[in-house]
Parts: structure tokens; C-alpha cells; sequence
């Protein structure tokens, strides 16, 4: 059967079909879809971890007991799980464990747009790059084939275009074998507990590894040389195989599947038939570096392509011809029309009724320093709010708040003192451990956790406090405050995210109280939990024009000049009713629908 | 003005829809790409997802045809571009290749910016695309949907629109329309998209 599925959803069918028991992730922009599509096939286990360390050790650990183990996880999740996988590497595994590093050049939902495939040289374990969604598919298996028959993790990297990408997939099955119960964990002290004196005794068996797999790698299976005109020839993986194909249509192509370690061969073999000699690869030279220390020429990679962003066939097209390759479509190689310039931008915004709009109101008109994290709050450091000035990574909030606050004396000045904003999600994910430095070694931060109990920019996600797991089964809820509590942090108030007033009131009191404060707003996220209460309307005799309610950043609001007059209007398509805009307005011009019907 | 789109069966046809999040525009493109299959074209898809918030410039790249490879449009190479929305009409309209036609909504949806009072939306919008392209077809989406009794199938209008220009059988179309919409709507759904053709053929 043929269906068109998105990369990430070839992964989970591709997991599944290879017989997959385990997988594990931490949600995040591209790789999300991964586990919320293996989830629905009830004889794989799948979980949400807090965090990707979490999950690439319960993945190990399933792998270390023999079941093939699937982990996910974003390009900076990777730097999350690196301190397990540097040395899973040396220890190697019993059942295999394939690793996916969804990458995001051009960066559309990340704070960075790192080449993950470093890791995978860094670690010495193969890497596969698959470029459409029936490869992804296949590359699973191949994946855990090799993990077990080179006995070490092996990394599947995609970007977010091949894991958002649609294309057509032949579906396979489960072959019934692959759910035979695994009834003991196989035990090799030596292999599996890294003493340094068993660790030195596996680091010569990764050399090794790399070396075999270096000297096979046009053997395996992953690596295609298509020879077609001499000349020009490209070396590419991944979705960039395909933009290739597009802007060189006659071009003689070496579409690499194994990009670490890269074999010689088929490169040289290439070398030889072609008269220019390409490498086509987003963000870092990472294959280019390895044929150059194979001793292949290159007419052209790095120094033609740009180093930052994502490529189309277009911009592939452009640059290659310019620097004298032969062959390129004739439409893709002409500059493209420049866009029309002066338009307004259209960012995306916290939405309608958002239970952090009330919060971020307050922390920019009392304008303290904002050390932010990463969630659908990030935004609060856009216009109207300005109201967040740091935000590096998950959990990395607090521990900076607390690092300003002990070497900034504010005195009185309001502006001067810090406040860390974290969700519940990133919160556990990696916010523990520095509220715990805190609270042991004292500051006078101020943390803000938003709880509104999802894992909301990545579509809503289960976490420890939502009180329910990826599967669907019910599970205890986390306390919060007592949590907090438990760390060492005496002062934790609960208050109501959409009273200004109470939120406002609460900071400032805490913002003057030396020691460790905690804040918990509550506010469920209204697309998670469809909240949502009868549309505000505005009475415009009331209406001053003011503008004071703009500063909420709704789009339901929209400021309107006719002529001499001037107001606010409210589209109720869009009003969630939350009411923040109302209490921000001083002349009580913001009313429920239901009243001004009265 | 019904000259199809799609030049030959060999050629891959170039698709981009624009939009505004939460307008629906990844599902009015995966009904697409679901009428390509069905049709027996290689399809390619691809959106930008992963943010979740409402009100952000969404765009959704949609290629079909015998052998597809890349599976984004590049800029200056699209056949058509639907816009469900004039402003993001202007945004993306140098995506379309020379010749290529725009299908835009004549809906206006304020970005936060301009909600704000930071920007402003062009005025002359409508002049503006009409001026700048030679090739457009305005249709108001919503007014039709409204007028086929439901007015969240405003998507399956444009769709309507859109399918005069490809090759693709209504027959296709109907039964996608009707595989991937709440049972209850399916015959409004089916209006709309009769509406959205004869407004394709304007």
C-alpha cells in the first residue's frame, strides 16, 4: 500500500515495521511528530522523557536489555542527551538503538541552527542522512541493522524539510518475531560499566569501528553514484540530493546516505569521470572535509555556497552556474523577483486569551530585567511588551537570573532587578536542578514559573503536569509548589495569570523581599484545553482612543481612524474573552458582549 | 483565462499557499496533494510547522507531476500561488514564475503589527496586487462560504477556484473533499467547492 506521509511520520512507520519496542523523546520543532505517530501503534512503548538526557537513557537502557530502541529529539536536544552518548559510543549496545537528530537549518522554530552531524564525528558512531520520506522510512531499519551488526548507536539526521516534507511511502508490516517477550538483561561488566580501566579497552574498539565502516562505507548499501554528464558532478545528501537533482538535472550526482563516516571510492570514481567536482551541503563542510582529507579534489563547496540558512534548487542553481557550472535549469538559474518591499511583518503572536498575554503586560510596564527561556513565551520579547532581554536555552533562565542578581546591586531600582520566566514544560525539562542552586545558594531573583499545563509550542504535549502520558494513561500529577518547596525555596505564591492586578501586586512584594521568591501563574493554554468565554466587545462612547489596551499585543484588537473619529475595535471571530484587555482599559470601555446586548 | 496550469502531464507543477495561522492552509494544501495521489501524480508537499501560535505568515509548497524531487518551490518558479489572504498575496507574489497566475481571497486580516499599531496594513492592497501582476483571479472566499451555509469552508472555495486551472478530475476532487471533512458538512463543503469553480472561471 502507498501513502503520502511526512518524514517524521515515515520514521514512526519505519520504527514499527522494523520492530521497535521503546522509543523515547522530548518534544521539539522538527522531530515532534516522531513520537506522537509511533504513539498510535499500541505494541511499540513510547514516552514523553522531561528531557532529552531522560530519554537517550531510557533509550540505552532498553537497548542495553536487547530491544531495538528508537530515541528523538531537536538539534540542541542533542546537547542535551551528549554526555550519555559520548560514551554509549564506547560501550556499544545489545539490541539497537538508532538516534534521530531532527536539525533546522534556517532555524524556523530554534535558537540556533547548529550541524548536529559533528556529533556523530564527535562520538564516532555512523550517520545517516536519509532525503525523502521512503528513505526515512527504510533508513530506520538500516539504522538498527547497523547498530547491531557494528555493535554502536548510529544517528539518523534529518532537517526540518525532509522531516515536514510529504511524499509517497510503500507501507510494510511487523513481523510478529519482533514482539517475543525479552525475558533477562544480558550482563558484560566489562563492556557496560565505564571504569577507566574497562573504558581504555573500548576506546581502541571505536577507532576501529570507525575504520571498518570508512573502509565499507561504498559497500553498504547507502551511497548511489549516478553518472550522467561529465561535466559536472555533485556530492549531496539528504533533502539536498533532491534540490540537486532539480537544479542540475544532467549533472552526474554521488547522493551520499552514509555521511560519516564518507568512503573514498565512489568519490574518487566521481572525480575521475567528471571535469568539476561539487559539494552541495547546508551549514557546516562536513562531507566536503572528509573527501578533502580523502584527498579528493573539490572545485567548489564552501567557498560557493553560503554557510548560513537553508538552500532551495533555486539558490543551488544560481550559485553554481556563477561560479561556471555547467547544466543548471534555465528558470531556477535566473534571479528570482525581488519580493515587494514595506510590507508590515506578521510574526507570529501569543494567542487570543493566552494565559501569559497578563503577565508579560505587567513585567514591561514594570520594565525589571527579563532573563527568558524557550516556549511560546519567548515572544513576550517582541513589540507591545519588550519585556524579555536573555533567552540562550531550555532551563537556562533561572541560573542566569541568579548569576545577574549576585553580581548586580539594584538598590531601589525596580528597572535594574531580575526576574526569570520559565513554563512548566521547560521547567521540568532542565529547570530543576538550577532553582535548586537558588535556593541553596541564595539570590534575590525572582522566578516566574507559567504554568499552563502543556508543552504548548510545539502543539501541546503531555508533561509530568498534565497528570497523563503520551499513550494516554493516567499517571500522578506534580505537585508544583510542593515541588518548589521541596527544592529549598520558602516563598512560593500560586496566583491567577489574567488578574493584572494580583500579578502585579504579588511581584512587586516579591521584587522587594531579599531571598529566593517563587511565582506560579495558573492558566491553562486555551488551544490545548479550548478554553475560551463569550467575546469583549468595546463601547465606543466609552472608547478615549487611548491605545492603553494595544499594549495586551492581542490581535483580536485593532486600533481604527475614520475621519475625525478614533477607536478600538474588537473582532469577535478572534476574542478569546479572556478579559486582560479590559482591566487595562481606564475608562471601562472594554465590556462583555452580554452587557452592552442588556 | 481557464488555460490550465499544468503545461504537460511530464512537467512538475509548482504550488505555493499562502496564509495567516489558523486559517487552515497546511489542510487545504494536504487536500491537494491528496487529489494529486488519487489523480496517480508523484507528490511532494512541504510546511513549515513546529509554532504553534495563531497569527504568523504560514506558506505551504505543493508539487506534483511524473517524478518529483525537491520538495520546495523555489522562488520565481511557482505555476500558481493561492493566497488566503491579500496581504501575504503581495508577501509571496515574487514567487511566482513569469506568466504564473495568483488566486488570492479578498479577505484582510491585521497582522499583530498592525494590530498594535506599529504598521499598516497597505490600504490599496487589492490596487496594489492588481497592479503588480498580470495574472490574478480575486474571489471572495468567505461571501461564498457563507453563501454555501457554512462559512469555515471558505478553503474548500479557494480550492474550487484553484481546480479550474489543474487537470485533475472533479470526480477527485469530490470524493477527497468528502473523505477528509466532518461528515455533517460534506454537502456544504460540496457547494462551496461548485461556487469556488464558477468563481475559478471568472
Amino acid at each position: 500500500m502507498r501513502e503520502i506521509l511526512t518524514g517524521n511520520e515515515a520514521i514512526a512507520r519505519g520504527a514499527w515495521e522494523a520492530g521497535v519496542r521503546l522509543a523515547s523523546a522530548y518534544p521539539g520543532t522538527p522531530s515532534t511528530e516522531i513520537l506522537e505517530n509511533l504513539a498510535l501503534y499500541e505494541d511499540v512503548y513510547s514516552e514523553w522523557a522531561p528531557n532529552e538526557k531522560v530519554a537517550f537513557e531510557v533509550g540505552l537502557g532498553a537497548a542495553f536489555a536487547g530491544a531495538r530502541t528508537l530515541v528523538a529529539m531537536k538539534h540542541v536536544g542533542v546537547n542535551v542527551a551528549a554526555d550519555p552518548l559520548m560514551t554509549a559510543a564506547y560501550t556499544g549496545v545489545e539490541g539497537g538503538l538508532v538516534l534521530i537528530s531532527a536539525d533546522e537549518p534556517g532555524q524556523h522554530s530554534s535558537q540556533n541552527e547548529q550541524d548536529n552531524r559533528h556529533y556523530a564525528r564527535f562520538a564516532k558512531i555512523p550517520l545517516l542522512e536519509p532525503s525523502d520520506s521512503q528513505e526515512a522510512k527504510d533508513l530506520v531499519r538500516s539504522a538498527l541493522e547497523l547498530s547491531e551488526e557494528y555493535d554502536t548507536p548510529v544517528m539518523l539526521r534529518t532537517t526540518t524539510r525532509l522531516s515536514h516534507s510529504k511524499s509517497v511511502v510503500e507501507l510494510g508490516e511487523r513481523p510478529p518475531e519482533c514482539d517475543n517477550p525479552l525475558t533477562s538483561i544480558p550482563r558484560n561488566t566489562p563492556k557496560y560499566t565505564m571504569l577507566p580501566g574497562y573504558s581504555r579497552i573500548r576506546h581502541p574498539l571505536v577507532e576501529e569501528r570507525v575504520a571498518r565502516l570508512r573502509s565499507r562505507a561504498d559497500e553498504l548499501g547507502f551511497n548511489r553514484l549516478e553518472l550522467r554528464s561529465r561535466g559536472l558532478g555533485i556530492v549531496a545528501s539528504g533533502v539536498l540530493y533532491q534540490h540537486v537533482r532539480e537544479a542540475f538535472p544532467e549533472a552526474s550526482v554521488l547522493k551520499l546516505g552514509l555521511t560519516y563516516p564518507v568512503g573514498a571510492r565512489l568519490a574518487q570514481e566521481l572525480r575521475e569521470y567528471v571535469d568539476r567536482l561539487y559539494v552541495v551541503e547546508e551549514l557546516d563542510p562536513f562531507i566536503e572535509e572528509q573527501l578533502r582529507l580523502l584527498g579528493i579534489e573539490i572545485d567548489g563547496g564552501e567557498h560557493v555556497l553560503p554557510r548560513v540558512g537553508e538552500f532551495d534548487a533555486g539558490l543551488i542553481a544560481r550559485r553554481l552556474s556563477a561560479d561556471g557550472a555547467p547544466g543548471a535549469d534555465a528558470l531556477l538559474a535566473t534571479a528570482p523577483p525581488t519580493p515587494v518591499e514595506g510590507l508590515p511583518q506578521r510574526p507570529p503572536a501569543l494567542c487570543p486569551g493566552c494565559s501569559h498575554r497578563g503577565i508579560f503586560t505587567v513585567l514591561s510596564k514594570l520594565r525589571v530585567f527579563v532573563s527568558g527561556d524557550i516556549g511560546c513565551y519567548t515572544l513576550g520579547a517582541l513589540p507591545p511588551f519588550e519585556a524579555m532581554h536573555s533567552c540562550i536555552a531550555m532551563g537556562a533562565g533561572i541560573g542566569m537570573a541568579h548569576g545577574m542578581a549576585k553580581v548586580v546591586q539594584p538598590g531601589q531600582k525596580l528597572r535594574e532587578k531580575v526576574v526569570a520566566v520559565i513554563g512548566d514544560s521547560t521547567f521540568f525539562h532542565s529547570g530543576l536542578t538550577p532553582l535548586l542552586n537558588v535556593a541553596w545558594n541564595r539570590s534575590d531573583a525572582v522566578i516566574i514559573l507559567l504554568d499552563n499545563r502543556t508543552t504548548a509550542m510545539t502543539g501541546g504535549q503531555q508533561h509530568p503536569g498534565t497528570g497523563s502520558t503520551l499513550m494516554g494513561h493516567e499517571t500522578p500529577n506534580v505537585d508544583l509548589p510542593g515541588l518548589v518547596r521541596a527544592l529549598g525555596i520558602e516563598r512560593v505564591t500560586e496566583v491567577d495569570a489574567y488578574d493584572l492586578a494580583e500579578v502585579e501586586s504579588t511581584l512587586r512584594k516579591e521584587l522587594e523581599t531579599a531571598g529566593p521568591g517563587v511565582i506560579i501563574t495558573k492558566g491553562p493554554c486555551v488551544l490545548e484545553y479550548k478554553v475560551s468565554a463569550a467575546p469583549m466587545t468595546v463601547d465606543l462612547e466609552a472608547c478615549d482612543a487611548c491605545k492603553r489596551c494595544l499594549k495586551a499585543g492581542c490581535i483580536a484588537l485593532t486600533y481604527e481612524e475614520e475621519g475625525q473619529s478614533a477607536y478600538v475595535r474588537i473582532d469577535e471571530a478572534q476574542c478569546n474573552g479572556c478579559g486582560v484587555c479590559a482591566q487595562l482599559c481606564n475608562f471601562g470601555a472594554i465590556v462583555e458582549t452580554a452587557r452592552t446586548e442588556a | 483565462m481557464t488555460e490550465k496550469m499544468q503545461e504537460t502531464a511530464t512537467k512538475t507543477t509548482n504550488l505555493l499557499v499562502a496564509g495567516v495561522g489558523g486559517q487552515g492552509v497546511i489542510t487545504a494544501t494536504h487536500l491537494l496533494s491528496q487529489v494529486a495521489l488519487a489523480e496517480g501524480y508523484d507528490v511532494k508537499q512541504n510546511d513549515v510547522v513546529g509554532m504553534s501560535q495563531r497569527g504568523g505568515s504560514v506558506v505551504s509548497h505543493l508539487r506534483f507531476g511524473q517524478e518529483v524531487a525537491s520538495p520546495l518551490v523555489s522562488a520565481g518558479a511557482a505555476d500558481l500561488l493561492l493566497s488566503f489572504e491579500m496581504l501575504e498575496a503581495l508577501r509571496y507574489m515574487h514567487w511566482l514564475r513569469p506568466g504564473g497566475l495568483l488566486i488570492y481571497n479578498l479577505l484582510r486580516i491585521n497582522p499583530s503589527t498592525v494590530a498594535a499599531g506599529f504598521a499598516e496594513y497597505p490600504g490599496d492592497v487589492r490596487e496594489r496586487i492588481e497592479a503588480s501582476w498580470e495574472r490574478t483571479l480575486p474571489v471572495d472566499g468567505n461571501a461564498l462560504a457563507q453563501q454555501a451555509g457554512n462559512p469555515k469552508t471558505a478553503n474548500v472555495v479557494l480550492l474550487g477556484a484553484v481546480s479550474v486551472h489543474l487537470t485533475f478530475s472533479e470526480e477527485a476532487w469530490l470524493s477527497v473533499i468528502e473523505e477528509n471533512v466532518p461528515p455533517k458538512t460534506v454537502e456544504a463543503n460540496h457547494r462551496a467547492f461548485a461556487l469556488g469553480r464558477q468563481a475559478g472561471k471568472a
